[in-house]
């Protein structure tokens, strides 16, 4: 039987109403973000009238200002310590506590936010911190390092080990073997965690809303006020800039991929 | 020693930074989430009176023990607020779980049957959307299920119906939101799975006279099973603590646990409640939590 005869017209149809349900609602925010009308429901022509209006609202940029530092320095923290587990996870064979390290990565990507946000927060009130900047980033990190440390261990578990091994062979110690065979292939990965990670971080409302102090706003703590009172097309222009900056993400995001797929194998983007 | 066993401990020795991270942040405030549940509210800053101080030393341990109180579980369980909550709760995540499996199921189930070179290509198409903000994606949703949105024009304009449909504020629109950000994470797993499986034993099955819907039904689903348990768990979990998609998109007269956490917390002020409410919902999704964690190991540590 060829291949092309397994794809039926109903495989077709499913995919087809699949995608367009995923992506026209996301299409139809982009386009009224340049209505010239004010009521989000008649078109008014081409406009750039939003995009203008929010470079005048020093509220919303400054919450958005916020937001990418958190969302660089949780990034990166979270990129090295997920790396570090996910080595540990896949290279250390057994070790004291295992199955509490590996319980408390896994268990974040999937717990709901809101428990996540009060426990970190009565930490820090515990703790008396200063509630601002660090503490979203702190909150932000423990939570991304998790989703790192999974795509990360999924490559280095698909990795020919015979390779580290031979470096071993050959002369170099443990630190050398992983620094020059392992990492330079597991790179692709380690860039999609840091990607994830940011736009995990761009992207939180609950966990921030409980660890952020009064002053300090992360955009989506901003849009997500804007948004309770209904439906502006200011909204739709921020929300167009944010998809944007994540497409723009994305697209460097698998042309590293491909750069370095071109001298090992190829990774997958998540 | 083998080369293998020269590499592990230094790559044991990662684990420490993330390991006293993951502890510290992760482990230690569920400790203060207990304790906060188990003391009483107060019209403070923190709203709470402190249940234990361990600079007081072990001789103040005793009282602190006396103070603990179980009230704030006793109000859980009698107020029907938060009854209803839970099996709100409960009951929109198995709804939503189903729907999200019976829409993802043929995607996943297209995808797999693509040609391989499209398949990246609709695999990246899936996940893409996943990258997108989630409050954004809801309030695309907003956009066109409003009163004079995008959706009521259409069906006004095809005379499907007469006036305006409500759907904001209703279930209908809270499943449609829940659905649209919940489907990447139904359709991955399963597309993982699907297309792992062998073409062959599809083609046995046909060869031998199975009707298509045979096929499917004594083949094709019960290989495809890991794929849908990891989905249901990926979708079902996170669902019941749902805060930001029913608040936005659903009515407010019935709440799910998550909203009612937040309402105790941001808008009562009622710390320890909020935090009781937290350890029910923990317990709620312990099971869940624990089988979702097997299947995530088992995943990560095949290649071993």
């Amino acid at each position: 039987m060829r291949k092309i005869s397994r794809l039926s017209r109903f495989n077709i149809a499913s995919l087809a109403l699949g995608l367009a349900f995923l992506y026209l609602p996301i299409l139809i925010l982009v386009i009224y973000s340049f209505n010239a009308s004010r009521l989000v429901t008649v078109w008014g022509g081409w406009s750039l009238r939003w995009y203008h209006e929010l470079f005048n609202d020093r509220a919303m940029i400054e919450a958005a200002w916020m937001s990418l530092r958190v969302a660089v320095s949780s990034a990166t923290i979270a990129t090295l310590l997920g790396t570090l587990a996910a080595v540990a996870l896949s290279r250390g064979e057994r070790f004291r506590g295992r199955t509490l390290f590996s319980g408390m990565l896994y268990a974040p990507l999937v717990m709901p936010e809101v428990i996540a946000g009060l426990s970190l927060l009565l930490l820090f009130v515990a703790l008396n911190a200063e509630r601002g900047f660090w503490t979203v980033t702190i909150a932000h990190t423990t939570l991304t390092m998790c989703f790192v440390a999974v795509v990360v261990q999924s490559r280095l578990s698909s990795l020919d080990r015979s390779l580290e091994e031979a470096a071993m062979d050959l002369g170099c110690d443990p630190l050398r073997a992983f620094v020059a065979v392992t990492l330079p292939l597991i790179a692709p990965s380690i860039v999609a965690g840091w990607m994830l990670a940011f736009t995990l971080s761009l992207d939180d409302l609950v966990i921030a809303s409980f660890t952020t102090g009064p002053g300090s706003a992360t955009l989506p703590i901003r849009i997500y006020s804007e948004v309770r009172l209904g439906v502006k097309p200011e909204i739709n222009a921020i929300c167009t800039l944010v998809i944007a900056l994540i497409a723009m993400v994305i697209v460097i995001a698998s042309l590293a991929s491909k750069l370095s797929s071109s001298q090992g194998e190829s990774a997958a983007p998540l | 020693m083998s080369a293998r066993r020269i590499f592990a401990r230094p790559a044991r020795l990662a684990a420490i930074v993330p390991y006293v991270w993951m502890v510290l942040f992760f482990l230690v405030p569920f400790g203060f989430v207990l304790k906060i549940s188990l003391s009483q509210t107060a019209i403070a800053q923190p709203p709470y009176e402190p249940v234990f101080d361990l600079t007081a030393g072990w001789a103040a341990l005793k009282p602190a023990f006396a103070a603990l109180s179980i009230d704030n579980f006793s109000l859980l369980a009698s107020d029907d607020i938060y009854v209803f909550a839970y099996v709100r709760s409960l009951t929109v995540a198995v709804t939503a779980t189903a729907l999200l499996l019976l829409i993802g199921y043929p995607i996943a189930y297209g995808m797999a049957r693509l040609p391989k070179r499209w398949q990246a290509v609709a695999m990246v198409l899936v996940i893409v959307p996943f990258w997108t903000s989630f409050l954004i994606r809801i309030y695309a949703w907003i956009n066109i299920l409003q009163h004079d949105g995008l959706l009521n024009q259409i069906l006004l304009a095809l005379h499907l119906v007469s006036q305006p449909v409500v759907w904001l504020s209703t279930d209908s629109a809270m499943y449609i939101g829940i659905v649209y950000s919940y489907l990447p994470f139904m359709i991955l797993p399963l597309y993982a799975t699907l297309a792992k499986m062998e073409p062959a034993l599809e083609e046995a099955a046909s060869d031998l006279g199975a009707p298509p819907w045979q096929v499917f039904w004594l083949v094709t689903f019960p290989l495809s099973l890991p794929g849908v348990g990891a989905g249901v768990l990926l979708c079902f979990i996170p669902i019941v603590g749902e805060f930001v998609i029913p608040d936005l998109l659903a009515g407010s007269n019935s709440l799910m646990i998550g909203q009612t956490l937040w309402l105790e917390f941001f808008t009562n002020k009622d710390w320890p409640v909020a935090s009781a409410a937290a350890i029910v919902l923990l317990m709620v999704l312990l099971v869940p939590l624990l089988l979702y964690e097997r299947l995530q190991k088992r995943q990560l540590e095949q290649g071993r």
